[in-house]
C-alpha cells in the first residue's frame, strides 16, 4: 500500500491512467480472453491466462480457473456453481471494487463492505416451454451493507450509485452488447 | 481588409467581447452570418424561455431594467434585449456575413467570408455552442417508418405527426419538449440517461439565486476537481414559466408520460433500453439533495434561518419496478423519435488545427491551446459554471479581453520600416 491509501486502492495511479487514456484513446483498448473446455455432462472449466491491454499482451500473476456446472434438479452433478451465478459473482466483484475505489477517492475509510445479490429468472425460457419468457434474468437485486468511518447514509448511497456508474459489469448487464459465436 | 481583432458571432457573447474591446480601444469587427442574436432568433422552439430569471439576465453595461425581475424571458424578449444591447454598443458590425474559413497567416489570422476577407492579429470565436444537434450514431438504425426530429429542428408539437413520440434525453430541452408534446395529445415516452434534477424554487427563492449565494455559479474552471466532467454536465431540468413551476420526471409521470432507460441500441426495429434507469434517477436525486444540503448549511451558517421558508426535501424520483427494456418502433407504437441528446458547436470553417480527436476545441478557459491570439467564448463551463448563461458572458468576456490585450501588447512587433504595426 503506498502512502496515503486508506482502503488499499491506488487512486493516484487510476487517475494517472485516466489521463494517459484520455490523451491517447487507443491505449485504452483492452481485449479480455477466456478459454473453456467441456469436462463431462454440463460441467466445464474456464481458464483465464492472458489479455491484451495498454498496447501489449499481458499475463496475470498466475492462471485462474473457474468451474461451472448445473444443479441436481437438472439431473446434473452440481460440481460447481451455475454460469448465471458466476455472472452474479462478476457483478458483485465489479461493484465492490468500484465502492472501494470511490471510497478511496472520497477519503472514506471502509471497515466492511458486504453485498448480497438476487437474480430472478424463469427457467421456462431455457427449457423452451414458453417462447414469451426470456432465457436470462428478468430482475437483478443487489444490496450493500457498508460500515465506514465518517460516512452517513447519503454518502454510502452516493458511493454505491457512483460505483454503478463506473462499473463494467453493470454496463454489460444493463446494456445490449453484440455477441458473435463461430465454429472453427 | 485589416483589423486587430475579428469577433465571429454577434450573439450576447460576441457583443460582450466587443464591449470590452471597445473599452480598451482595440480595433475590431464583429462578423455575423445572420442578424444580431441569430441563433436565439432562428434556432429555438416556440415556447422556450430563458432558464434564468430576468433579474440575472444582463450584459456588461446593460442590467435587466424591466418590470418583471422574477420572470423568464421568451425568445422574442431575449432577441429584443440583445438587439437593444447592440444598439447601445453600436459595435463595428457586419451582419449577413458568413465566415467560410479561419486560417493562420504567419502569426496572423485570415478570416475568409462571403463578403470579403479580413486579416487580423487575434480572433474570438463567439459562434455559439449549440450549432449542431448531437445525435447518437444509433439513430441511423431507426426504421424509415419513424420520423426522426432533432431538438434543433423542433418548433412546436403540431409539426409532428399524430401518434406516440419517444423523446430521447431529459435535460432542460428534453423535459420541456416532452411536456408540451404530451399535452398536445401525442403520448410521450422519455428515455432517461444522465440528468441533473433541480427544483425551480427552493425555500422561496429561485434555484439560480441560491447557486449564486452558495458560490456554485461562480466556480471557476481552474478550481473544480475535474473540468472535463464539469463541462459535460447536462443542462439541469429547469423551465422558465410565469408560475415558476418545477418540471421534473415526477411531474411528467403524473401527466402520464412513461419513463424508460437510456436508449442503448436499435436492433430488428426495436429500441433497446438500458436497465440502469434506477441508478440514473437515484444519482440525480442524491446530487440534488447535496446541493439543497449545501444551501441549508449556508443559510444556517449565516444565521438566516428565519429569513426563508423552512428546509424540506422533494419526493424521490418514482421509477416503476421493472421499466420496459425494449420498444417496438415498427408496429406503430412510436411515430416520432425526438432527439434531445444535446448540441455541439460547428467548427467546419475553422482551418486551424486546434481540435482534439473528437472534434472538440482545446482551450484553457477560452484561451485556445496551440494557437496564440485565438479565443473562444460561450461554451458550457468555459471559465465558470455560469459561462453558458447570458449573465455569464460578462466575466468571461472581461477575462478573455484582458488576456487578448496582454497578448497583443507582448506581440506588438516593429515593422521593417521602423513603425509599430
Amino acid at each position: 500500500m503506498s502512502k496515503g491509501e486508506i482502503n488499499g486502492v491506488d487512486t493516484a495511479h487510476l487517475l494517472f491512467a485516466r489521463g494517459v487514456v484520455g490523451d491517447a484513446p487507443a491505449a485504452g483498448d483492452y481485449t479480455w480472453r477466456a478459454s473453456n473446455e467441456w469436462v463431462h455432462g454440463t460441467h466445464s472449466r474456464t481458464r483465464i491466462d492472458g489479455y491484451f491491454g495498454l498496447g501489449e499482451e499481458r499475463a496475470h500473476k498466475s492462471n485462474y480457473e473457474f468451474e461451472a456446472d448445473h444443479p441436481l434438479e437438472f439431473n446434473a452433478k452440481d460440481n460447481a456453481a451455475t454460469p448465471v451465478e458466476i455472472v452474479l459473482a462478476g457483478l458483485a466483484s465489479c461493484l465492490t471494487a468500484g465502492v472501494a475505489a470511490v471510497a478511496e477517492n472520497r477519503e472514506i475509510k471502509l471497515r466492511s463492505v458486504k453485498a448480497t445479490l438476487e437474480a430472478d429468472m424463469n427457467i421456462g425460457g431455457i427449457l423452451g416451454a414458453d417462447p414469451d419468457v426470456r432465457n436470462g434474468f428478468n430482475d437483478v437485486r443487489v444490496n450493500y451493507e457498508i460500515d465506514a468511518d465518517g460516512a452517513g447514509q447519503a454518502d454510502l448511497e452516493a458511493l454505491v450509485a457512483q460505483s454503478q456508474k463506473i462499473s463494467a459489469v453493470f454496463d454489460i448487464m444493463t446494456n445490449p452488447t453484440n455477441v458473435s459465436v463461430s465454429v472453427s | 481588409m485589416r483589423t486587430t481583432t475579428v469577433v465571429i458571432g454577434a450573439g450576447h457573447s460576441g457583443l460582450a467581447v466587443s464591449h470590452f474591446l471597445s473599452a480598451r480601444s482595440i480595433d475590431h469587427v464583429v462578423l455575423e452570418r445572420g442578424e444580431v442574436a441569430n441563433s436565439w432568433r432562428t434556432e429555438r422552439w416556440d415556447s422556450l424561455r430563458l432558464l434564468t430569471p430576468n433579474w440575472k439576465t444582463g450584459l456588461p453595461g446593460l442590467p435587466y431594467d424591466g418590470k418583471d425581475p422574477d420572470g423568464y424571458m421568451t425568445m422574442p424578449e431575449v432577441v429584443d434585449f440583445i438587439d437593444r444591447y447592440a444598439r447601445l454598443l453600436d459595435p463595428p458590425l457586419e451582419t449577413l456575413t458568413t465566415v467560410l474559413s479561419v486560417r493562420k497567416d504567419g502569426e496572423d489570422y485570415e478570416v475568409v467570408t462571403d463578403r470579403g476577407d479580413w486579416l487580423c492579429r487575434s480572433v474570438v470565436l463567439a459562434s455559439g455552442g449549440f450549432n449542431l444537434p448531437k445525435v447518437p450514431p444509433i439513430a441511423a438504425a431507426l426504421p424509415t417508418s419513424v420520423d426522426s426530429v432533432t431538438s434543433l429542428d423542433y418548433r412546436r408539437p403540431s409539426d409532428l405527426r399524430e401518434g406516440a413520440v419517444l423523446v430521447v434525453g431529459v435535460s432542460a430541452t428534453g423535459i420541456q419538449i416532452a411536456e408540451e408534446i404530451h399535452r398536445s395529445g401525442r403520448p410521450v415516452t422519455v428515455s432517461v440517461g444522465e440528468h441533473v434534477r433541480l427544483p425551480r424554487v427552493y425555500r422561496g427563492k429561485d434555484i439560480h439565486w441560491w447557486m449564486d449565494m452558495v458560490g456554485v455559479s461562480n466556480e471557476r474552471f481552474d478550481e473544480v476537481d475535474d473540468i472535463i466532467r464539469a463541462r459535460r454536465v447536462p443542462s439541469p431540468q429547469l423551465v422558465g414559466t410565469p408560475e415558476r413551476k418545477t418540471l421534473d420526471l415526477n411531474f411528467l409521470t403524473d401527466m402520464g408520460v412513461r419513463m424508460v432507460g437510456r436508449l442503448a441500441g436499435i436492433r430488428d426495429g426495436k429500441a433497446q433500453m438500458s436497465g440502469g434507469l434506477h441508478n440514473k434517477c437515484k444519482r440525480a436525486d442524491l446530487k440534488m439533495n447535496r446541493l439543497l444540503t449545501t444551501i441549508d448549511e449556508w443559510v444556517a451558517e449565516n444565521g438566516l434561518d428565519n429569513e426563508f421558508d423552512p428546509p424540506h426535501r422533494f419526493e424521490p424520483t418514482r421509477v416503476e419496478k421493472s421499466p420496459p427494456l425494449s420498444l417496438d418502433l415498427e408496429g406503430g407504437e412510436v411515430r416520432t423519435v425526438l432527439w434531445a441528446t444535446g448540441y455541439r458547436p460547428d467548427y467546419s470553417w475553422l482551418d486551424v488545427p486546434v481540435l482534439d480527436h473528437r472534434g472538440r476545441l482545446r482551450h484553457e478557459g477560452g484561451v485556445v491551446t496551440g494557437s496564440p491570439g485565438m479565443y473562444r467564448i460561450g461554451l458550457n463551463f468555459l471559465r465558470r459554471r455560469k459561462s453558458s448563461f447570458i449573465h455569464g458572458a460578462e466575466d468571461d468576456a472581461r477575462d478573455l479581453v484582458d488576456h487578448l490585450a496582454a497578448y497583443l501588447k507582448a506581440r506588438t512587433p516593429v515593422a521593417s520600416n521602423g513603425q509599430v504595426r
